[in-house]
């Protein structure tokens, strides 16, 4: 079987270089983009990692480094990035027909069965055709595993003699072997940090201490999906692409409130509110559930006022994509382990037991007919395509609330430059 | 997002059936009405709007207030409306490439070329191909 040719794109700073197509004040200047709520930094510019400020940091801890040096500090734009990811993905897809969306800002391209002669003149090809149409910098990794792919890409991005690609197919194993004894373990693709604390122990620190460790021991530690990174780290493709993702098993919308909440009518709100965003979410991928759970905590990370967590799950009787029902139940199971008292700090809502809207068969003949059904999916699918195309959250539910007090606290969002007509750039 | 839409769509035809009414005569002539995306935009991955502030290509039709439809994915030629980055700035103009002078033109009297100079911070941002203009 001739070696795979697999390549991975990873947009460099992903949610900074978003931010930067549509303001050019942001230029060589460091950037950083904030968590929900605005508790702490997850994306950074490259000036910004020189700064000192650290991925994960709280922004309270790096407040004298943003003012000391004129830090661009942004609230998540997450429907601007998700736009902008949709766009560089059809990018790609328009280099292999192959492709893994792997996450918001990587993609796997299987470039196999392409026969490209020159794959470093092809990635910088992805690269700068990526740069054209999007506005986004990204960095290519090429090599005959998904494993070595991350690798190259990690290796691009560190150093910038590589001009934002390097090719690893064509790489004598020695030098090869040198590059992996440079990666730490833990920036190992799929090593979790636990494993890399494991591993360490045992003397494994490197990439290339876990390309060379045995086999059989490594099996029996860390299972077969340990075994299947030693094989790819040895250039052994045996991690196949996923083109397709499989529907959610489950699906979840939990969110930490901009404010502690004391009363049951606002959490009744937020809990309403994430159910509706769940059942959206349910219906973008044709399916029905039938289990809900709904939690509710307060503020773990104060220890000084009273805890209370709790979680109620609720059977539905047939499955449902309809959000006045799955709200029902989430209610039932709000109201039933509210307690007063307590300031909340946090509310979920999961959707489970889900099923494909086409594998469901109506009971023609008891209380829930198919044309109940089909009334309530009309209706569902008129409030999503009325918010869809007027802006989320333009019909909602009463029970959802209007002030949402609440709500996440996003006070450095930049504009909605692409998904709202009042947002857009202005020239 | 569209296969959603057919999946949930198909639902009341199932329904439609049940009802059995006679088959409309037309059925077999629709199409697919007009898209207005389907004649502005290109290159959908590609394809930005902007709206315009400031009258400098007033005499090139447009005005301030309207939608610019913008295509990265075009290349640039002498005379293309673009929208370029300028010192951090963006703008509206007509790319000049006479004379191997890289030039900013506008489209009104009022207003003088702009020469590109090595030490400006210059980029063609997009090619603007469409300028929807409200007129009422």
């Amino acid at each position: 079987m001739k070696p795979k040719v697999i390549a991975l794109v990873d947009c460099n700073n992903f949610y900074v270089s978003c931010e930067r197509v549509f303001n050019a004040q942001l230029h060589n200047r460091p950037v950083i983009v904030l968590s929900n709520n605005d508790g702490c930094v997850v994306a950074r510019s490259n000036e910004s990692k020189k700064l000192g400020i650290k991925m994960g940091q709280p922004l309270f801890q790096c407040q004298d480094i943003i003012e000391q040096h004129h830090v661009q500090v942004f609230s998540s734009n997450y429907s601007l990035y998700a736009d902008m990811s949709s766009r560089v993905m059809k990018v790609l897809a328009s280099f292999s027909p192959t492709i893994e969306s792997y996450s918001i800002d990587e993609a796997f391209l299987d470039l196999t069965d392409l026969a490209i002669d020159d794959l470093t003149e092809f990635g910088k090809t992805i690269k700068a055709r990526v740069m054209q149409l999007t506005g986004i910098p990204v960095s290519v990794g090429i090599a005959p595993t998904k494993c070595l792919a991350k690798v190259a890409t990690e290796v691009v991005k560190t150093d910038s003699l590589f001009g934002g690609v390097l090719d690893l197919t064509q790489l004598a194993e020695d030098k090869l072997d040198q590059m992996l004894a440079k990666v730490a373990i833990e920036d190992v693709w799929g090593i979790g940090r636990k494993y890399s604390l494991f591993l360490g122990n045992y003397g494994i620190t490197t990439a290339k201490h876990l390309k060379d460790a045995d086999q059989k021991w490594i099996r029996r530690y860390l299972t077969v999906v340990g075994e299947r990174i030693v094989l790819e780290l040895r250039g052994i493709s045996c991690i196949p692409l996923e083109t397709e993702r499989p529907p959610k098993k489950g699906i979840m919308c939990s969110k930490t409130f901009g404010k502690d909440i004391t009363t049951l009518d606002e959490l009744t709100e937020a809990v309403a509110t994430y159910t509706a965003r769940a059942a959206e979410k349910l219906r973008q991928q044709d399916s029905l559930a039938a289990s809900l759970t709904v939690f509710i905590r307060t503020n773990t990370f104060n220890p000084n006022l009273p805890q209370y967590s709790n979680s109620f799950t609720c059977t539905i009787p047939y499955p449902t994509a309809f959000t006045p029902e799955l709200i029902r139940a989430a209610l039932t199971g709000l109201k039933a382990m509210y307690k007063d008292g307590y300031r909340y700090k946090k509310a979920g809502v999961y959707l489970s037991q889900i099923t494909p809207l086409d594998a469901v068969q109506p009971d023609l003949f008891g209380d829930f007919s198919l044309a109940q059904h089909v009334q309530q999916a009309r209706l569902m699918a008129l409030i999503d395509a009325v918010n869809r195309v007027y802006g989320r959250d333009t019909l909602v539910l009463a029970v959802q609330g209007t002030t949402r007090a609440w709500a996440m606290q996003r006070l450095r969002l930049s504009q909605q430059f692409t998904s709202r007509w009042e947002e857009i750039l202005t020239v | 997002m569209r296969k959603r839409d057919q999946a949930y769509r198909s639902i009341p035809m199932v329904a439609s059936l049940l009802h059995a009414g006679f088959p409309s005569p037309a059925d077999d002539y629709r199409e697919t009405a007009l898209d207005l995306n389907s004649l502005v935009i290109q290159h959908p991955e590609a394809t930005f709007y902007v709206r315009v502030t400031g009258d400098s290509m007033h005499d090139a039709g447009i005005r301030a207030g309207d939608i610019l439809v913008v295509d990265r994915a075009i290349t640039p030629a002498d005379k293309t409306i673009i929208v370029a980055l300028i010192n951090g700035e963006f703008t509206v103009k007509r790319l000049s490439l006479q004379n191997d002078q890289l030039a900013l033109l506008p489209a009104n009297p009022r207003y003088r070329p702009l020469l590109i100079t090595e030490e400006m911070e210059f980029q063609v941002w997009g090619v603007v191909t469409y300028c929807i203009h409200q007129l009422r």
